[in-house]
């Protein structure tokens, strides 16, 4: 039985595909279309899935949609009604583009499967599961364990913004759910909002940001008790009730009333390029310690309403890595497995996993050898070498093929030995928001410098933010305070204390720049200034040449851990095809590029012409 | 018409029928937008729709 689902609309429109419960294709669209968040129809990805599953289209048993269009729009009139005539521009405006569009959602679907040639809608079975279902079902389906608590948070699908359900064997119950307009994905992203980021994308700015945030200090608590007197009322058992006196989402066009705001935490809101501020590096450490402080109840509700020792988490709020971290080291649950596509365009794999087990009920069969159903999320297109030369022929490029991989492996670690910046294209490519290693930028983990080039010459993004390492897995605890394995870059863990060197009087309270340049450990350009990691476990049987090449480099350094970058510039997507990383490559200032067993070096490239201010091609995000 | 069955069927299973004289004067409203041809943009800063 072949799944497709799908994912779109809203943002990040992806594709997913299942055939007899196995994981077979996953992509988001905006890898092939090349527009970061991509919402529109995910035609490249269907098409994509479709041909690795090697099936037509109107052979797919079913089509699953992530979300009920019908429940949403009821949420809309009702929460319309409930608060008129407050948002009544937000109703003229969102109206149309429901009575356009959004309410036929079936027929819009059908438009879209129908530029796949022979598409036949009769024979087209449309599901419709509901969006935290999906959530909950792209983490408990994909997860090793045969019985677990299901925690979904997020910013909202139907009414739903955040559920605790019990997955057992092929059932998933919800047990208890929470509402909009309560919504601590929403709350995060109304923050989001007022420090200057872009919603829906600049969420894991703010987590980079929060650690430069005092910690203990007056200003910080009195921002955590201003948000909790003012803004969001916590209770027990994680649930919360969010004061709409100061936010603008449910009726109007954007996330937060800003002159109240601004009268709560006595500064502007921050504008998009403004200098960053110790405020708002504090507010931004207030409302992570919230966020963490509500995840780890929601968590504590699903321990005591499932009694289960497993738990697994998707929804967007769980790739919130921080609060990951200590919800692990809280130890309530036992294991922990989260959806590495905990957004919206994971939603797409759930939706095809919810109708095989539910609708279809279909058994779950669980593999003891495997970590999970996941495949490492590498479930993009791969490339042979023979293309990829195609490709790199089309642009001129100077490059040396490598027989065997173990010389590209052992060059490699060379070079970054070298500390130079390396662009790395193996494999699949990865399905979620984290590269893994298959479409990544690496370098050397022990360069000081190697954080400030990689921000300012490579991705050409924010100074403060951090970088992630990719560590071999037998490796993990020489470095980092972590027992569990991380293979989809979801945990953020203590740096080792023995790795960290002694720091200057008052570093906590150095400015941001200042404390962000402080030498802190041995491996200075993936230790945050809060000395915690953003950790990736690398496994040799999941990724044998991304594992290969970090051992190389443990061989040449004695360091069994790089640097590791999603593959594009800021406001891009992370690169899909060889081409789209010959053209990141010569764009940036990366000193080599390796494209399979195909390496090239800068400066035996011919000189590269843009046809046009490429910077102005990709919106900031 | 499939659209119909299914909206019947939305309201019947969530019984809000106070929801139906809404929709079917938006859905009239809609005709006219659709006729009138206006952009379906939406400007807002969170597409909670």
């Amino acid at each position: 039985m072949t799944i497709l689902g799908i994912s779109a609309y809203y943002h990040d429109s992806a594709a997913a595909i299942i055939v007899d419960g196995e994981v077979v294709a996953a992509a988001q669209e905006e890898r092939f279309s090349r527009i970061k968040h991509d919402e529109g129809f995910p035609i490249h990805a269907v098409r994509f899935c479709l041909r690795q599953a090697g099936i037509d289209i109107n052979n797919v048993d079913a089509i699953a949609f992530y979300d009920k269009p019908l429940l949403k729009f009821e949420r809309l009139l009702e929460t319309y009604y409930a608060f008129a005539p407050k948002g009544v521009i937000s109703f003229l405006k969102s109206m149309p583009v429901w009575l356009r569009d959004k309410i036929f959602l079936k027929r819009i679907i059908h438009e879209g499967l129908g530029e796949i040639e022979g598409y036949d809608k009769k024979k087209a079975k449309l599901l419709f599961p509901e969006h935290h279902l999906s959530h909950a079902a792209s983490a408990f389906y994909s997860s090793p364990f045969e019985e677990a608590a299901v925690l979904t948070i997020d910013g909202v699908g139907e009414w739903s913004t955040a559920s605790i359900c019990h997955g057992k064997g092929k059932d998933i119950t919800i047990l208890k759910e929470l509402h909009f307009p309560n919504s601590v994905g929403l709350l995060y992203s109304a923050f989001t909002y007022f420090l200057g980021f872009k919603v829906n994308s600049g969420e894991y700015k703010l987590m980079g940001l929060a650690p430069y945030g005092i910690a203990g200090s007056a200003q910080v608590a009195g921002y955590v008790k201003t948000i909790k007197a003012e803004l969001v009322d916590i209770k027990p058992d994680g649930s919360i009730w969010l004061n709409q006196e100061y936010f603008d989402y449910a009726t109007g066009l954007k996330m937060v009333h800003n002159a109240k705001w601004e009268k709560l935490f006595g500064f502007a809101k921050r504008q998009e390029e403004d200098e960053l501020l110790q405020e708002h590096c504090n507010l931004a450490l207030a409302i992570q310690e919230v966020t963490e402080h509500i995840v780890l109840l929601l968590a504590a509700e699903a321990k005591t309403t499932t009694g289960s020792e497993n738990l697994c988490m998707a929804g967007g709020v769980a790739l919130n890595c921080v609060a990951n971290g200590k919800l692990l080291r809280d130890g309530a649950f036992k294991n922990l497995f989260i959806q590495p596509a905990s957004g919206d365009a994971g939603g797409a794999l759930g939706a095809a996993q919810a109708a095989y087990h539910i609708h279809f009920g279909k058994e779950r069969i669980i593999d003891a050898q495997e970590a999970d159903k996941m495949k490492g999320s590498y479930l993009g297109p791969g490339y042979h070498d023979d293309d990829a030369e195609l490709d790199l022929r089309y642009h001129n490029a100077k490059y040396t093929r490598y027989e065997s991989y173990e010389e590209v492996a052992e060059r490699t670690a060379q070079l970054l030995a070298e500390g130079n910046v390396v662009g790395w294209f193996q494999g699949k490519m990865e399905f979620g928001p984290r590269a893994l290693g298959n479409r990544s930028i690496l370098a050397d983990a022990r360069n000081a410098e190697m954080q400030k080039k990689l921000n300012l010459k490579i991705k050409y993004r924010e100074g403060f933010r951090p970088f992630a390492p990719s560590v071999l897995a037998e490796d993990c605890k020489e470095y980092f305070d972590l027992d569990s394995s991380s293979p989809y870059m979801l945990i953020v863990a203590p740096v080792d204390k023995k790795r960290i060197n002694k720091m200057p009087e008052g570093y906590g309270e150095l400015p941001l720049k200042e404390r962000l340049y402080t030498l802190r450990s041995d491996i200075q350009s993936v230790t945050h200034v809060d000395f915690s990691a953003r950790v990736q476990t690398v496994d040799k049987q999941t990724n044998y040449r991304y594992w290969k090449l970090i051992d190389s480099f443990k061989q040449k350094t004695g360091f069994g851990l790089v640097v590791n970058t999603s593959f594009n510039v800021r406001g891009e997507p992370p690169v899909c095809t060889p081409s789209d990383a010959y053209i990141c490559f010569m764009r940036t200032e990366m000193d080599y590029l390796v494209v399979g067993n195909i390496v090239m070096a800068k400066t035996e490239q011919p000189e590269w012409k843009e046809v046009a201010d490429w910077k102005n091609e990709f919106k900031l995000d | 018409m499939e659209f119909l069955t299914d909206l019947w069927d939305f309201l019947k299973e969530r019984k809000k029928w106070w929801l139906l004289p809404i929709i079917i004067v938006l859905l009239l409203v809609g005709v006219l937008v659709v006729i009138g041809g206006s952009s379906a943009a939406a400007p807002f800063v969170y597409t909670l729709f």
